[in-house]
């Protein structure tokens, strides 16, 4: 586990917001090692999210450099970025954020939508990664026919379907109750030791942190600690 | 799944909003297509092609009468086989129903007019009997009349030389259509144009228009030619005409139909603009967290601007398409309905000037909402602001 999937150096965001400047992280480096299941925590606006953002490729650093899989994604432009987040990481949010209009199989296979696999391709793809979350059964429900737990399972399968190497998840049991968080969190665990996925999750919640293999406290846009 | 199925799902995200808006891209299509056609027809130049009946009327309009003198002149001129007349009676039944009433020569028009059908008897009767009036079979049943019945008549024009606008007339025959199409032209009275001419308090001896029929369907432009070129520069100058044309004239003296069809077309336009532009718009607004996800997921700007686009010109299209197609049907009905008379015929540049519109409405609707979509940073747009 000692090669380096994400590495974080100097960073600093700044958030222009009209006229105020905020500055949310500050200078903060971190290595998150391939292989790694790593749980961000801290209060309200610490930066987990901003932290979270970046390393995923969603926003660029005011300054710094990010390293993720070896790519330096705070050089690259929006274009690039893009194609960079469809084959090198995969998302899961709080409220599921599924298309309401299509099927369970539609949203997994909507990632794949991106790549040059044949339509048959996409649904085998589609059918293991629904069959890796356990809903092989519910392939064809639209998402509000779906338990909050069922969507959560086919998002983390929409962020699975093309194989990413890094998974990324923001509060992903925030909307869910203790039996289904944890049946959520164990599936991100299998997915961390069966399938080798690094991942790193932003949550409030010392339970759900305690399936990380470590935790990494925030708090006014600076790293506080590790824990083991 | 398809990029083009998932545009289909999404514009049925809310059925009943995307029907309402697709019917009225049809319905915009539909008058868009028919008043196209309208346009082209009064647009078209004279089609001689086939008219075996000329029109002659007055150049400046069929409300000036020209002399029935004319008539020998007329069938003089080569080509021309008979020659009948007709003027316009302005004739209104009851409190105020108008109806078709003309002042004929009645055995003219019969010669003229093989179609319409009647048993001799009855046009000998309806040519020697001063008062007698004719009237067709569409027009007999509507009112309820019989031959035998004294039918009152009022002329909004013309009064008799007592001052009375109120005429009496002797229905002595009903004709009917030799075919469907002839059939549905019985909407119609003749009376004897002599006692017309005789009675009434105004100009003698005029009608409104002559009908010349040809020796040769050929030779119909070169008559025309004859025709108006005889009476240049004299104090009754001639516009010489198809039948088609001769009835569209009717319908032009209503306005400008160019102008007409062209503002009307404006109004609906911009109405859809507003409507499918407000539908993208809102469409757009309420699932931006939706595209903010499809760039999480790697698709990029560009394409998340397709998507949108996409949604509006399948949109436009489909429903600018059948509501073409409708307009074809219909187009056709009214023609076959009309006995050929209008035809109302979506031609290849009506439907390409759809298509433009179609493609141009699309951009308009979409291209604001789209590069909306395209501006969306994922940040901001997944928290909410």
């Amino acid at each position: 586990m000692s090669e380096s999937m994400v590495q974080v150096r100097s960073v600093t965001k700044v958030y222009e917001r009209g006229k105020q400047k905020i500055e949310v992280l500050h200078g903060l480096t971190l290595d998150i090692p391939k292989g790694d299941f790593v749980a961000l925590m801290g209060p309200s606006g610490s930066g987990k999210t901003t932290l979270l953002n970046l390393i995923g490729g969603l926003d660029k650093p005011t300054s710094g450099e990010i390293v993720v899989g070896g790519s330096r994604i705070d050089q690259l432009s929006s274009g690039q970025l893009a194609h960079w987040r469809a084959h090198n990481v995969g998302f899961v949010f709080q409220f599921y954020n599924l298309m309401p209009v299509l099927s369970a199989e539609g949203n997994v296979e909507l990632p794949l939508l991106l790549t040059r696999l044949s339509a048959a391709q996409r649904r085998k793809n589609v059918a293991v990664a629904l069959q890796v979350v356990g809903l092989a059964d519910r392939a064809k429900h639209k998402p509000r026919e779906l338990s909050g737990g069922q969507e959560q399972r086919v998002a983390i399968a929409r962020a699975l379907v093309s194989d990413p190497q890094l998974l990324v998840c923001d509060e992903p049991t925030g909307d869910l109750d203790r039996k289904t968080a944890e049946e959520i969190l164990g599936l991100l665990q299998v997915l961390n030791r069966e399938h080798g996925k690094t991942i790193v999750i932003v949550t409030h919640d010392p339970k759900a942190a305690e399936f990380a293999r470590r935790t990494l406290h925030l708090e006014k846009g600076q790293l506080l600690e590790q824990a083991a | 799944m398809t990029r083009s199925g998932f545009v289909i799902a999404n514009l049925f995200r809310r059925r009943t909003r995307t029907i309402l808006t697709l019917l009225s891209v049809i319905m915009a299509f539909l008058l868009f297509g028919l008043l196209q056609s309208v346009n082209h027809i009064f647009n078209a130049g004279a089609d001689f092609v086939g008219a075996t009946r000329l029109m002659v009327q007055a150049r400046v309009s069929f409300t000036s009468p020209l002399p029935v003198s004319m008539v020998p002149k007329l069938e003089a001129v080569p080509g021309v086989a008979r020659v009948a007349y007709s003027q316009w009676f302005g004739g209104v039944w009851q409190e105020n129903t108008p109806l078709f009433v003309f002042a004929i020569d009645p055995l003219r028009y019969r010669d003229v007019y093989p179609e319409y059908l009647m048993p001799d008897a009855q046009w000998q009767e309806f040519a020697h009997t001063r008062t007698a009036m004719i009237a067709g079979r569409q027009l007999a049943n509507q009112y309820g009349w019989k031959i035998g019945q004294k039918i009152p008549i009022s002329s909004n024009i013309y009064p008799q030389k007592n001052g009375s606008k109120a005429w009496a007339f002797d229905l002595v025959g009903i004709f009917d259509g030799k075919d469907e199409d002839w059939k549905k032209r019985t909407n119609v009275a003749f009376i004897n144009h002599d006692y017309f001419d005789e009675a009434n308090q105004f100009g003698k001896g005029r009608a409104n228009f002559f009908i010349l029929e040809l020796t040769d369907a050929n030779r119909a432009e070169a008559v025309s030619r004859t025709v108006d070129a005889m009476f240049e520069n004299s104090p009754d100058e001639t516009k010489t005409q198809t039948e088609k044309d001769f009835n569209l004239g009717f319908v032009k003296q209503v306005g400008d139909i160019g102008l007409i069809v062209r503002w009307i077309l404006f109004a609906v336009f911009f109405t859809l603009l507003l409507v499918v532009g407000n539908t993208m718009a809102q469409s757009v607004r309420e699932r931006v967290p939706e595209l903010a996800v499809l760039k999480t997921l790697g698709f990029t700007d560009g394409s998340v601007l397709g998507f949108v686009l996409a949604e509006a010109v399948a949109l436009c299209l489909f429903g600018g398409l059948l509501g073409l197609l409708l307009a074809t049907t219909l187009g056709a009905m009214v023609e076959k309905g009309t006995g050929g008379q209008f035809a109302l015929r979506l031609d290849v540049s009506v439907w390409l000037i759809g298509i433009a519109a179609i493609v141009l409405m699309s951009i308009a609707v979409g291209l604001l909402p789209a590069l909306r979509a395209r501006r969306l940073r994922i940040v901001d747009a997944l928290a909410g602001r």
